[in-house]
């Protein structure tokens, strides 16, 4: 790669993954819900992907992927799970003149940092980098002689991490558990059901999630659909079920044999 | 016995011992006045007889120093001989005849005073209190007139002053009394700061303030130098004697026991200005401007008293005029030069007699009519009081220069010697004599007014009184100084009064009077007749009507009874301005001393309230300002690379 | 001028970044921002790895990635504790250290 100019199947890439990039980050600033934002926080990442390929390092775009996008957003969308995906951001701005404190800083920054770039000299060295094509194994030449410690470091430094969430993610038990007989004891005295909820689906031509069961008598049983579904109505109503169930419901026993 | 002293004091030794000793004159009363104050309630029983001896021991002694004066001359003694050690201090009496003359005056009067005090203040359970006040003034006053020096002299002046409020607010009970103090004490302050001034420029200019280095090289100075000299030390004398524009204190200062005002405010304390101006002859000799302000000074102030005087119906505050304006001529005659300072002093001896007997007749005639003071509710107790009438006769004729008693030997010669004339200005002679002669006629007028009015026509009392004479202890000091009031005058002339002072005054020349001094004599005479006639007109005969309430006057006799508005003067011209000037410097400095110390602190308070309000508690805006810092960081490398 | 259309790309990235951690409120958006902004960081390192022709930047991005990965895991791990005891990932609900 001439780094003086980009070749035009870079600049292609470039102009075309760049927006994107920005268009994805941005969400950031404008989406009113949190996993939307995350979703599309994971394009961004893609497309920087491309852009690391682009620039002669596909060992990156690929690491780039599966820790960025893989790992690091994943864990980003369990925890917008955990926290509440209806707990919805308000774009009330609290502190005042916070908004416009953002945007003057932003576009300041933005013009610092352009003035920055434009006022430098760049030395471009042509034809570095080694062997063409092999990226990854001159990144790990480097990496195993000259940064052989740096390494050992960063792996001591991703235990302390794993180490770290788990002591700070500890919860320290203040009550006594909960045993099953007790647990029995508990659902009786409320006059609860005892067993687990029938599994939702109809005998065996439904089986998803949504599809309530039927009773013996024809009846659907809503407790065999999570919850959360049937907070939200969309649940399977009986006139989805195929015609002739309804007409010939099952019977409850096996049918009688016929010699 | 006299031959005796005057025999041991004519030896060599008995010489040196008589003046060795002065300083016992001093030194006995100031003792006794320390024994008395620190003795407290015990020394009730026996405290005014120890008084009463300190003063007559410090008269004896005077004495046996004058005799030694006579024989051997003047004399100067280091009161600090007995430092030794190469330091040397210049604290020191002198002894010559003008400081034994007001020796003489001082002991004596004051010892007949100390007597009457025995009997008039007996009453009183501060009596002991009272004598030893009494001592410490005549200690004061004898170091004042016993310096050598202007810096000893302000150690007497300051004493005098100290004694004068000590015992003007002697009945402090009554807040009025205590006032008056108050007012003598800052009169006197404002004239002190006239003998300071004075004797910082003679330091600047002497090194020294003694009178040894002072007066004899006088002359060297320039004209200007004496005349400020001069007229600080007018302003000092002004103070102390008070002449205008100091003297609105005196009327104020009858507050204090009668005795008080005999002894202090008006043979002695009062006529230590006059001492002051005469003994710094050689300095207004050689300041003309000086002593010309010292005339106009004196005629202002004996008008001034005399007009007062018409028109006061207070016993005591009518003397008090009448000592103000006495004393007025004392200052006229010691402003005409060392010719005039004889008769100045020669009357202020006089004066010292008759005075004292006027005041000590007019303590009588209180006691006799249990404390009060208003004339009008006097009238014909010369039949009750006969030898308080005698006395207060004698006194009465001295004061108007009637010969041949004692006052028409000095006022005459006073009024004789202001009709003369310095070289080449003759407008003075015959303002300054006029105005004397005047003064003479108004003298006449008023104290014949207060004779009458309290001895003569009919009797105008309140109910139950009972005049009486006084006792034995105060009628036969009275007659003492009765007999002074007759003979004395004579006595000085006899004896040459003006060539014993001599050596102790600058050489001065005669001149002539611009009118025939017979002439003087006689239209002063009759002018003198004529105001005495006047009121025995008006107050004495038995046709006369005295309304025993104060009858409605024109603006003159009102302005008179007002004491000539000095008071709304003084008031208007100095407390205001200085009240005004003492609530703008309290103002100041609460608003701008304060308030630029309180302005600063509430500055810091809202300026850190200011940036307090920075630490919101939000993450956010401390991520704002963390990315401004760094946009600033940033903009600053690159403002350093363009 | 590649470098510079790639430096301009990262500067922008960053800006977004910057923008996100002032204005949004749910903590986990605002750490989102982080993250983009040590991306940016990355991009600009490839663009003068790319530059200087060695492959030092690509080192220096890989270990900025891992040092990323570990954060993320604290910082996530800080954000479930907090919502566990306050109930809240707004930014503004921790504000004690007020004045």
């Amino acid at each position: 790669m001439n780094g003086l100019e980009m070749s035009t199947a870079e600049q292609v890439l470039f102009w075309i993954v760049g927006p994107i990039t920005v268009l994805g980050a941005s969400a950031l600033l404008f989406s009113k819900r949190a996993v939307l934002t995350a979703c599309s926080v994971m394009v961004t990442m893609v497309g920087l992907a491309f852009l690391y390929v682009g620039l002669g390092s596909p060992f990156l775009g690929v690491v780039q992927v599966v820790v960025y996008t893989g790992a690091i957003m994943m864990l980003f969308v369990f925890v917008l799970m955990l926290v509440g995906v209806d707990v919805s951001d308000s774009f009330v701005e609290t502190i005042r003149g916070q908004r416009w404190i953002g945007a003057i800083f932003g576009l300041g920054l933005l013009v610092v940092l352009a003035g920055a770039v434009y006022r430098s000299t760049f030395t471009f060295v042509i034809g570095g980098e080694g062997a063409a094509g092999d990226n990854a194994g001159a990144v790990a030449s480097l990496l195993f002689s000259d940064f052989a410690f740096t390494l050992e470091v960063t792996g001591c430094l991703l235990i302390v991490a794993a180490m770290g969430a788990v002591i700070l993610t500890h919860r320290v038990r203040l009550t006594k558990p909960v045993t099953q007989p007790q647990l029995m004891a508990g659902r009786t005295k409320r006059g609860l059901r005892l067993t687990p909820p029938p599994a939702p689906g109809n005998y065996a031509r439904h089986n998803a999630a949504d599809v309530p069961a039927i009773d013996p008598s024809g009846r659907v049983i809503e407790a065999s659909v999570p919850s959360s579904l049937r907070l939200r109505g969309q649940v399977h109503t009986l006139r989805g079920l195929s015609q002739d169930l309804l007409e010939d419901p099952p019977a409850c026993g096996p049918k009688e044999v016929k010699p | 016995m006299i031959n005796n002293v005057i025999l041991a004091a004519s030896t060599a030794e008995g010489g040196q011992a008589a003046a060795r000793s002065a300083w016992l004159v001093i030194a006995i009363p100031l003792i006794s006045a320390g024994l008395l104050l620190l003795a407290g309630r015990k020394a009730d029983k026996w405290g005014h007889l120890l008084g009463v001896a300190a003063s007559a021991a410090s008269f004896v002694i005077s004495l046996w120093v004058f005799a030694d004066l006579l024989k051997n001359g003047s004399s100067d003694i280091n009161l600090a001989w007995w430092i030794n050690g190469g330091f040397t201090l210049d604290f020191g009496l002198q002894i010559d005849q003008l400081s034994m003359a007001f020796v003489l005056l001082v002991t004596f009067v004051g010892t007949l005073i100390h007597i009457y005090s025995i009997a008039y203040m007996a009453h009183d359970r501060d009596r002991r209190r009272f004598f030893a006040y009494l001592n410490l003034f005549v200690a004061a006053m004898l170091l004042l007139v016993l310096a050598n020096s202007y810096l000893v002299l302000f150690v007497g002046w300051e004493g005098v002053g100290l004694a004068s409020y000590l015992l003007i607010g002697f009945w402090n009970q009554r807040s009025e009394y205590a006032v008056a103090a108050k007012k003598a004490f800052i009169a006197n302050r404002v004239g002190d700061f006239g003998l300071l001034v004075a004797m910082m420029i003679m330091l600047g200019e002497f090194g020294s303030v003694s009178f040894a280095a002072v007066l004899p090289d006088a002359a060297v100075l320039s004209p200007t130098t004496l005349t400020l000299i001069g007229l600080a030390l007018l302003l000092a004398a002004c103070g102390k004697s008070a002449q205008f524009p100091l003297q609105s204190w005196l009327g104020d200062a009858m507050a204090g026991p009668t005795p008080v005002s005999a002894l202090i405010h008006a043979a002695t304390m009062v006529t230590a200005g006059v001492y002051l101006v005469v003994r710094s002859g050689p300095i207004f000799e050689g300041a003309p401007g000086a002593r010309l302000a010292v005339l106009i000074v004196g005629a202002v102030t004996l008008l001034y008293g005399a007009i007062v005087g018409c028109a006061k119906d207070d016993m005591k505050k009518a003397l008090a005029a009448s000592t103000m304006s006495q004393i007025g001529y004392m200052m006229l005659a010691a402003g005409l030069g060392p010719v005039g300072a004889v008769f100045a002093i020669m009357h202020l001896l006089t004066h010292g007699f008759f005075k004292a007997g006027l005041f000590l007749g007019a303590g009588s005639v209180m006691h006799a009519m249990r404390d009060q003071v208003d004339m009008r509710r006097f009238g014909a107790l010369g039949k009750f009081m006969k030898i308080t009438w005698l006395t207060m006769m004698a006194g009465w004729l001295a004061i108007l220069g009637i010969p041949p008693f004692a006052g028409f030997f000095s006022k005459d010669k006073i009024i004789e010697q202001a009709f003369v004339a310095p070289a080449g200005q003759v407008w003075q002679g015959w303002a300054f004599g006029l105005v004397a002669m005047f003064g003479a006629g108004l003298t006449a007028f008023y104290m014949s007014r207060l004779f009458f009015m309290v001895f003569q026509g009919k009797a105008r009392w309140t109910d139950d009184q009972h005049p009486h004479e006084s006792p034995g202890l105060m009628t036969v000091p009275m007659v003492i100084l009765a007999l002074g009031s007759v003979f004395g005058g004579l006595i000085l002339t006899v004896v040459k009064f003006d060539d014993y002072l001599a050596p102790a005054l600058v050489e001065g020349h005669h001149g002539e009077p611009v009118v025939n001094a017979y002439a003087i004599m006689a239209a002063t005479l009759v002018l003198v007749l004529a105001g005495a006639w006047i009121a025995w007109a008006k107050f004495g005969s038995a046709k006369a009507v005295v309304p025993v309430l104060p009858p409605a006057a024109d603006g003159l006799v009102r302005a008179a009874r007002a004491d000539l508005y000095q008071d709304t003067v003084n008031h208007g011209l100095f407390v205001r301005p200085g009240q005004a000037l003492v609530a703008g410097a309290t103002k100041t400095d609460n608003s701008v001393v304060d308030g630029a110390v309180r302005g600063l602190a509430w500055l810091f308070l809202r300026t850190g309230g200011l940036i307090a309000r920075l630490q919101n508690g939000y993450a956010r805006s401390y991520a704002a300002t963390m990315l401004a810092g760094v946009i600033l960081l940033v903009a600053i490398v690159l403002a350093g690379r363009i | 001028m590649s470098v510079t259309a790639y430096l301009l790309l990262a500067s922008v990235i960053f800006v977004i970044g910057a923008t996100t951690v002032l204005v949004r409120r749910n903590s986990i958006v605002v750490f989102m921002g982080i993250e983009l902004m040590l991306n940016a960081a990355n991009l600009a390192f490839l663009a003068f790895a790319r530059m200087w022709g060695n492959v030092e930047g690509q080192l220096a991005a890989f270990f900025v990635m891992v040092v990323a990965a570990a954060e993320v895991v604290v910082g996530l791990a800080i954000i479930v504790s907090l919502f566990r005891t306050r109930r809240t990932v707004s930014v503004d609900d921790e504000n004690l250290l007020r004045h």
